[in-house]
């Protein structure tokens, strides 16, 4: 067993542990602040059913779920795009996402839904938010030609990023209804996850992460590069086609439940890769776990900072995110 | 009769449960709420005006008047919606402003939800019924909407008739973004006589290009004080004869939280920019 296999199962085995203490800790961490004390009380009380069972419970475990699939998401992305700074929101997916469901939300609002607002249909939204985030992605591969470039992938992502955000912008100024549910998707946040939303992460989840992992040897073998790749025999249009559907679904999924949570999807693969490098098999699993960590530990600490009000986690991680992005850049500029 | 009497034997607990939950469904519409959270400013103020603040647990953070209800628990704001706090108060009753992910979220806990819109006149009249029925007092929802119309008539007679038929920019937001002739605020300028330089078109709080305001040479301008005083410095702007002239109604931000509350307090809103034209007819002279 060499030491990398080791370091392997130790960070799996941590990442597992931090998830279960995280999830405790979530089921802690209420609106009123942080209290373990506060939980014991609140557990004895006839209220425990509604505040932690059908509150506390689907948001820490969704926020888990959400991270899971940004993880899963960013690790795809930075194998199949052969970027380490490659991220799903980089690539057009998330302006993608926000514009579908800006446009659902405007022609709701037009034909007369927004008097009904608990009609709005979430599988709609959630559709939306799926076919918008690979709308979006393709549009950066259309306007990059493929993936082969990645600084062209890279500046076709912001373009896409740019153009849909602004089309977004525009469909609020026309419908202003829909500006509201644009700012609360941008802000991105757990406090609305339901059980019905985890149901949907937690299938998503299970059907795309064994999905990725059977692909993974593709990823593996475009490490090597693309012609390496293809003198393996492998079909790579076909493969890198299935690969961007897998990334695409897994942010708009993400996406369409929690709204923007930005840079966990880049940094939850650094961080395997850091601590415990490896084939695409172990990181994509391992980067899963390590977003869903990351997320639901920036959401305590969301909830909990301020309390009793509450910051949208996506501010939290896009400051952490950010800071973590700059320090990368720094240190390859330095090598 | 045998039959139902058997299938009463069978699962009477049916029967029960039925007839409990139809008990519940009774008194739920039945009895007026007990625990009202508000999540927007003009429906707190409805809620007190309507006889029933002491009913009131919570409130989103932007709501404060009347002063009782700055005491209660501030539940967020329009994108904060902290849904754990809300559902903590046990309330029986929450009113909200449409909202994408927080009114389904609600609705999907179980709780009552009532949503209003607050853009017109309209609406604020609508709002008052719909709470009167709600709290069981129609009659004091019928006294507040005859109140704000007593006062919108005093408003309105006490514009002085040279400024009758003038025009007017009620600048909302520095962008620019003005109240437009739909909204509750246009409205009440209309009431009071005045032309809105907006056209109905462009809905209730267009965005506006600077060069329209600048062309269209408002007789009169409204905003809030601090807007007020850059706004001779914009590209152009002071070209205003309105500013010249100084036609101008400026409102500290506690007197322009007013105008920009829809709610029962419109009237008073109404005899504050009366007030304003009142004295700008004497400065004419």
């Amino acid at each position: 067993m060499s030491a990398d296999a080791t370091a392997r199962r130790r960070l799996q085995a941590g990442l597992a542990l931090a998830s279960a203490v995280l999830l405790a800790a979530g089921l802690a961490a209420g609106g009123e602040g942080w209290s373990p004390a506060a939980l014991f009380q609140l557990l004895g009380s006839p209220d425990a059913a509604l505040i932690v069972g059908q509150i506390r419970a689907p948001r820490t475990l969704g926020a888990w779920l959400t991270g899971a699939l940004l993880g899963l998401a960013g690790a795809l992305a930075q194998g199949l795009f052969r970027n380490p700074l490659a991220d799903p929101f980089l690539l057009g997916s998330a302006s993608g996402a926000s514009l579908a469901v800006v446009a659902m939300l405007a022609a709701g609002a037009l034909g007369g839904m927004e008097a009904l607002p608990g009609l709005l249909p979430r599988i709609g939204l959630v559709g939306a938010a799926f076919v918008g985030a690979l709308a979006g992605v393709l549009l950066t591969l259309l306007l990059a030609r493929g993936a082969q470039h990645t600084l062209r992938l890279l500046l076709a992502g912001v373009v896409v990023g740019v153009v849909l955000s602004a089309f977004s912008d525009l469909l609020t100024i026309a419908v202003p209804e829909a500006l509201r549910g644009r700012q609360a998707f941008m802000l991105g946040s757990t406090g609305t996850l339901g059980w019905d939303g985890c149901v949907m992460l937690a299938l998503g989840l299970a059907l795309l992460l064994p999905l990725a992992q059977k692909l993974s040897r593709v990823l593996d073998a475009l490490v090597l590069g693309e012609d390496s790749a293809r003198s393996l025999g492998l079909p790579l249009p076909a493969l890198r086609l299935g690969l961007v559907v897998l990334l695409a679904a897994a942010t708009g999924l993400a996406v369409s439940q929690a709204g923007l949570v930005a840079f966990v999807g880049l940094a939850a693969p650094h961080l395997v890769r850091r601590l415990a490098p490896g084939l695409h098999g172990h990181l994509l699993a391992a980067s899963a776990l390590a977003g869903g960590v990351l997320l639901l530990a920036a959401d305590v600490v969301a909830r909990t900072l301020t309390a009793p009000q509450e910051l949208p986690v996506g501010l939290l991680t896009a400051v952490f995110g950010g800071a973590y992005l700059l320090w990368l850049l720094n240190r390859q500029q330095d090598r | 009769m045998s039959r139902a009497r058997s299938a009463t034997a069978r699962a009477p607990w049916r029967t029960w449960a039925a007839a409990a939950l139809l008990w519940a469904a009774v008194q739920a519409v039945a009895a007026p709420p007990q625990r009202i959270v508000s999540l927007v400013p003009g429906l707190t103020e409805s809620v007190c005006a309507l006889g029933a603040c002491d009913r009131l647990v919570g409130t989103d953070r932007y709501s404060n008047w009347p002063a009782a209800v700055q005491a209660l628990p501030k539940l967020g704001g329009l994108d904060d919606v902290p849904i754990e706090r809300i559902a903590a108060l046990k309330p029986d009753l929450v009113l909200a402003a449409p909202s994408t992910r927080a009114v389904p979220r609600l609705q999907a806990l179980g709780l009552r939800v009532v949503v209003l819109h607050t853009r017109s006149h309209e609406d604020v009249q609508h709002n008052l019924q719909t709470l009167g029925q709600l709290l069981g007092d129609e009659a004091a929802a019928r006294a507040a909407w005859a109140a704000i119309q007593a006062q919108m008539a005093q408003a309105a007679a006490r514009v002085p008739a040279a400024l009758r038929g003038r025009s007017v920019y009620f600048e909302v937001e520095t962008s620019p973004y003005a109240a437009g002739p739909g909204s509750f605020i246009g409205q009440t300028l209309q009431r009071l006589g005045l032309v809105n330089i907006v056209p109905a078109a462009l809905g209730p709080f267009p965005k506006l290009s600077p060069e329209f305001v600048v062309q269209a040479q408002p007789d009169i301008v409204m905003a809030e004080t601090r807007n007020l005083q850059s706004m001779a410095g914009r590209p152009g702007w002071a070209a205003l004869r309105a500013l010249q002239r100084q036609q101008v109604c400026a409102f500290a931000a506690a007197d322009y939280e007013l105008l920009v509350r829809p709610g029962p307090r419109m009237g008073q809103a109404a005899l504050q920019l009366a007030g304003c034209l009142a004295g700008l007819d004497k400065e004419a002279r």
